[in-house]
């Protein structure tokens, strides 16, 4: 059997004792624990030594739906709560829906999906695997196998709602040793393989709002090899906002899995605002999507396929909002 | 090591485990309840799925002091070899075990299915099917088994 390492472990009643105790070395915290399990049987994490669990912490479960339209998703909320809440837009349903499969859903969360892991090819595999190799930047060593010219971690951005929260402009809670403060989203990203997250290891993600989006059109497509079971190898977020004359006011298309953060398109949007919402305005941006992005060898399918797939995912979202 | 108390299969046991002990690795060493099998050990291939309060979750991604207080049922739970669970019978009938590696996971899955909505359609259950993978069968027999025992069909 494939086992993990030996860890203590702590499960908190409250947001302070979890931030404190995220401070010690080699403290990690899990939420659902779908994403961390398999990565530390993977001795991804050599210096993990503990375990800090949520689960007892009260008030991070649920969601609430104001009358504004703002919406709070609780960050230990899982992701097959967020797929049956009819409340929700059906873009958050199809995007949660969409991640990995029925039983990761049942125990996978909305926070752990929007702080998920960076992956890689040459890291997401058995240490066994890895040993037969130099380890690469985020195994710990000194080069990249991906990309060994240069100095950087290319390992992939795999969250499904990432990018449809970062189109939905959402905000993001966090509480850690010096209070709450709340940021945008898009802030809360790097496009660093290794730090990927622009928070501290202490922080804890405890909410994500979504403000009012009345009049806006929003969808997501997720390339994968198969329907199921599969991370993402590219994700396209598309969300529009049209007039009564079909002008669109406002666009925010973000992809995701082709960098190591959701990675916005403002060559699109820019073609898109402004302008009439027809069949050539939305060509003539999903073409420009494909000079921004792009994918390394570092996942499933080859690189070539998956940059030639963007202006094609772009087009398809963005035809399905007109 | 932490003290657990878990309900398995209608029977509370009190066990003391290792902080990383897993779900699937208690089940099957610590209580000798092998009918949970263990595929890829990753969450990638579904067979080691218990029900926990009646959701399907994957046992090889669970600590097992995670699931304290819990109610977990095992294949063992839902029928004998002399009282088969209908889901175990239509699975024979049907011809939809053949190495038999993902039956136990599958037709767990399928009961969770069928206790929340008794009449599902064939897509309801080949959604609620797609995270156990059978390298045997090709899943058309097991969507046959599944449909076979839907309310309407009984
Ligand atoms: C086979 C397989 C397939 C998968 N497919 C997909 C997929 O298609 N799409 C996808 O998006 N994901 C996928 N995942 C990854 C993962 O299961 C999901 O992203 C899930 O939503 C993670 O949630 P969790 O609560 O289980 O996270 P955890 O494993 O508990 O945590 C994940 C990471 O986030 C951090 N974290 C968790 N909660 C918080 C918080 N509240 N504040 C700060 N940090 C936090 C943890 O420290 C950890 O680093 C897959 C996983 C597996 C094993
Ligand atoms: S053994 Fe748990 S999913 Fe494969
Ligand atoms: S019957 Fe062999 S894997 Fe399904």
């Amino acid at each position: 059997m494939l086992r993990l390492p030996p860890l203590r472990y702590e499960a908190p009643s409250t947001l302070e004792e979890a931030v404190a105790l995220l401070a010690e070395d080699g403290a990690l915290l899990a939420a659902g624990g779908s994403d961390l399990v398999p990565n530390l049987k993977r001795r991804q994490y050599p210096t993990a030594r503990t375990i800090v669990s949520l689960r007892r912490v009260a008030d991070l479960v649920g969601i609430r739906v104001e009358s504004d339209g703002t919406i709070r998703i609780a960050a230990l909320t899982t992701l097959a709560t967020v797929v049956e809440d009819s409340r929700l837009p059906k873009v958050l349903r199809e995007a949660a829906g969409a991640v990995a499969s029925p039983q990761i859903r049942n125990q996978g969360t909305v926070g752990g999906n929007l702080c998920v892991d960076t992956r890689c090819d040459w890291l997401n595999v058995p240490d066994t695997w890895r040993q037969a190799a130099e380890p690469c930047l985020k195994a710990g060593g000194e080069m990249c196998w991906v990309a060994p010219a240069k100095k950087d971690c290319w390992a992939v951005s795999s969250s499904d709602l990432a990018p449809v929260m970062v189109a939905l402009g959402a905000e993001v809670q966090l509480i850690g040793p010096d209070g709450r403060r709340s940021i945008p989203i898009e802030q809360l990203y790097r496009n660093d393989g290794m730090a990927y997250l622009t928070k501290t290891t202490e922080e804890i993600l405890t909410e994500v709002v979504i403000g009012p989006h009345a009049g806006l059109r929003a969808t997501y497509r997720k390339l994968r090899r198969r329907g199921s079971i599969d991370f993402p190898i590219l994700g396209v977020a598309a969300a529009v906002r049209l007039d009564d004359a079909d002008i669109c006011t406002e666009a925010r298309i973000v992809l995701g899995a082709v960098a190591s953060a959701p990675l916005r398109v403002p060559t699109s949007e820019e073609v898109l605002v402004g302008r009439t919402y027809n069949a050539e305005t939305i060509a003539e941006a999903a073409e420009a999507a494909r000079k921004l992005a792009r994918p390394l060898n570092n996942t499933d399918l080859t690189s070539r396929y998956r940059t030639r797939m963007i202006p094609v995912f772009v087009r398809r979202a963005l035809e399905e909002l007109g | 090591m932490e003290p657990v108390t878990l309900t398995v299969n209608g029977a509370t046991r009190r066990l003391f485990v290792p902080p990383q002990r897993t779900l699937l690795e208690t089940v099957r060493e610590d209580l000798g309840l092998t009918g949970t099998k263990h595929g890829c050990e990753l969450g990638e291939c579904g067979a080691c799925t218990v029900l926990i309060d009646g959701v399907p979750i994957l046992s090889c991604l669970t600590l097992t002091v995670n699931a304290t207080d819990c109610e977990i049922v095992t294949i063992e739970g839902i029928g004998s070899m002399t009282e088969p669970h209908p889901l175990q019978r239509s699975f024979g009938e049907h011809g939809a075990a053949q190495c038999g590696y993902c039956t136990p996971a599958m037709i767990l899955t399928a009961k969770a299915l069928l206790d929340r909505d008794p009449n599902p359609s064939e897509e309801t259950i080949a959604e609620a099917i797609a995270g156990n993978m059978c390298r045997c069968t090709g899943y058309l027999s097991i969507l046959s088994a599944v449909a076979a025992v839907t309310e309407e069909n009984q």
